[in-house]
């Protein structure tokens, strides 16, 4: 099982270790209800160096990434960052990731821990002829995210970066805790908040200088499961449960990130054809309305008969609600559609409810 | 941790016996292992459960576990202060989380448990 620099201080604050992508990585200290509460009404930290990072260099950088993701990476300018995916040719998915232009002909994309390689080894198949430098960096990178409204305020003390100048999506090079980083404002919370990524062999110093700071905002240390919980909240999709190979970009209500105008890309002409044909299932949120916990793969009924099933579903902590999502046929996706869940020995009933479950107030 | 007035099984409940009536809640390992549970399915006063039979069932936000019952006999009162507040069982496992009380049928079947000095050993292994 591979390790984060960050091991032994997760051991150390007592964090219930697990395995997670191959990593050995905290899925809670405290728990996870408490820690998702943090994140959404103070702060949280989180060791997320579990993510991939592949480094794409070279006067053709910028036309591979056009030639592999579907939104439009022409649109990057040094110091943005946009959400996009790896997609196949039949528009579904890869992975999804984050593209950083990090220099005039350099670009970052993070990507899920788990299809790291395989990320990687897609890239390197379709290079084709473009001349670019594929690195996988995933091992020598670092990732802590401080996510929730104190988050600034907790980061300024600790860093030569005027942090009010780095708007969502947006990045700067800077120091953190006097080491070098990449200080992104982006995050898998739906809250404010940042990314650090660092390839310094003392991230600690890092991790702990934020955790001295935010003592007195009351941050929390946060571990998978909340993150788990705070994405979903959020209706923000997780690969290999929301979306995967079999599932398309616009299935997956990602629709806005496709951009037919761009040069060609993988998957363009099948994302092109389902656009024209209409999609025959959307991904959709919903909330349980009985107790009970609607868990990944638990069938989905329609009138009796078994339509498809969860994908994600938990316990909302910060909504106190048991929510969901599910791809459903396209004519019952509408806000207010019934439907029901079995829940292993029975079946409850369920309703399509408007996403994301949660927004945070500007 | 674990009271010695207790008997324990291998799925983690715990059974206090009190005359011909054993309390039954499930022990602090399982409430950790669970995490903050927020939902129970209790039994129905007059179910008559089998030894190992599912008296429950628990959800936490990362797991669901059944609850099995530790003896044979009939479910004689619930914990209704669970249903609003299943968090009883993170806070306090052996005490105000208790699940059901069962009106034992055979007491022969406590010889199937562990005492707490046992089940300390047992959990030590699982760790």
């Amino acid at each position: 099982m591979k390790k984060t620099r960050l091991n032994k201080v997760h051991k150390e604050l007592g964090g219930k270790m697990i395995e997670f992508a191959g990593y050995e990585m905290p899925v809670e200290y405290e728990g996870i209800i408490l820690e998702h509460l943090a994140v959404r009404e103070k702060a949280g930290i989180f060791d997320v160096s579990h993510m991939g990072e592949i480094i794409i260099k070279g006067d053709d950088a910028l036309d591979l990434i056009q030639y592999l993701t579907p939104n439009d990476a022409s649109r990057l300018v040094i110091g943005k960052a946009q959400y996009s995916a790896l997609t196949t040719p039949k528009g579904t998915f890869v992975d999804d990731l984050l593209v950083y232009r990090l220099d005039e002909k350099e670009y970052m994309l993070v990507v899920n821990a788990i299809n790291s390689d395989k990320d990687y080894e897609w890239i390197l198949k379709n290079k084709g002829k473009f001349s670019a430098e594929v690195r996988n960096e995933s091992d020598n990178y670092t990732q802590i995210a401080l996510q929730g409204p104190k988050a600034q305020e907790i980061l300024q003390p600790l860093t030569n970066l005027d942090l009010s100048e780095i708007k969502y999506y947006w990045f700067k090079f800077g120091k953190v805790a006097g080491i070098d980083s990449i200080v992104s404002r982006t995050g898998y919370t739906g809250e404010d908040g940042f990314e650090i990524y660092t390839t310094n062999h003392e991230p600690e110093k890092i991790w702990y200088a934020i955790t001295e700071e935010g003592k007195k905002y009351g941050l929390k240390p946060a571990g998978l499961g909340a993150r788990d919980t705070l994405r979903l909240e959020a209706k923000m999709m997780l690969y290999g449960n929301d979306i995967d190979e079999t599932t398309t970009v616009l299935e997956a209500d990602l629709g806005w990130m496709v951009k037919f105008e761009k040069p060609d890309f993988l998957g363009k002409e099948a994302l092109l054809k389902q656009k024209e044909e209409g999609i025959k299932r959307k991904i959709v949120g919903f909330e349980v309305k009985e107790k009970g916990i609607a868990r990944p793969h638990y069938p989905v009924f329609i009138n009796g008969n078994k339509v498809s099933e969860v994908t994600s579903g938990t316990f909302a902590p910060y909504l106190k609600k048991s929510i969901g999502l599910t791809y459903l046929p396209i004519e019952y996706t509408e806000i207010g559609t019934q439907f029901e869940i079995g829940i292993r020995n029975h079946v409850v009933k369920a309703e399509v409810v408007p996403t994301p479950f949660y927004k945070r107030k500007k | 941790m674990y009271p010695k007035d207790f008997y324990y099984t291998k799925d983690h409940e715990w059974i206090q016996v009190k005359g011909d009536t054993g309390v039954v809640g499930v022990t602090d390992f399982a409430q950790s292992h669970l995490g903050d549970i927020v939902y129970i399915e209790l039994p129905k006063i007059g179910t008559k459960v089998k030894y190992r039979q599912i008296l429950g069932t628990i959800e936490s936000v990362k797991a669901v576990a059944d609850i099995y019952s530790p003896v044979s006999g009939e479910v004689v009162e619930v914990n209704e202060e669970l249903s609003n507040t299943p968090e009883l069982i993170n806070q306090d496992p052996h005490g105000k989380g208790w699940i059901a009380k069962i009106k034992i049928a055979d007491d022969s079947e406590l010889q199937n448990l562990m005492t707490a000095s046992e089940y300390e050993k047992f959990i030590e292994g699982q760790k």
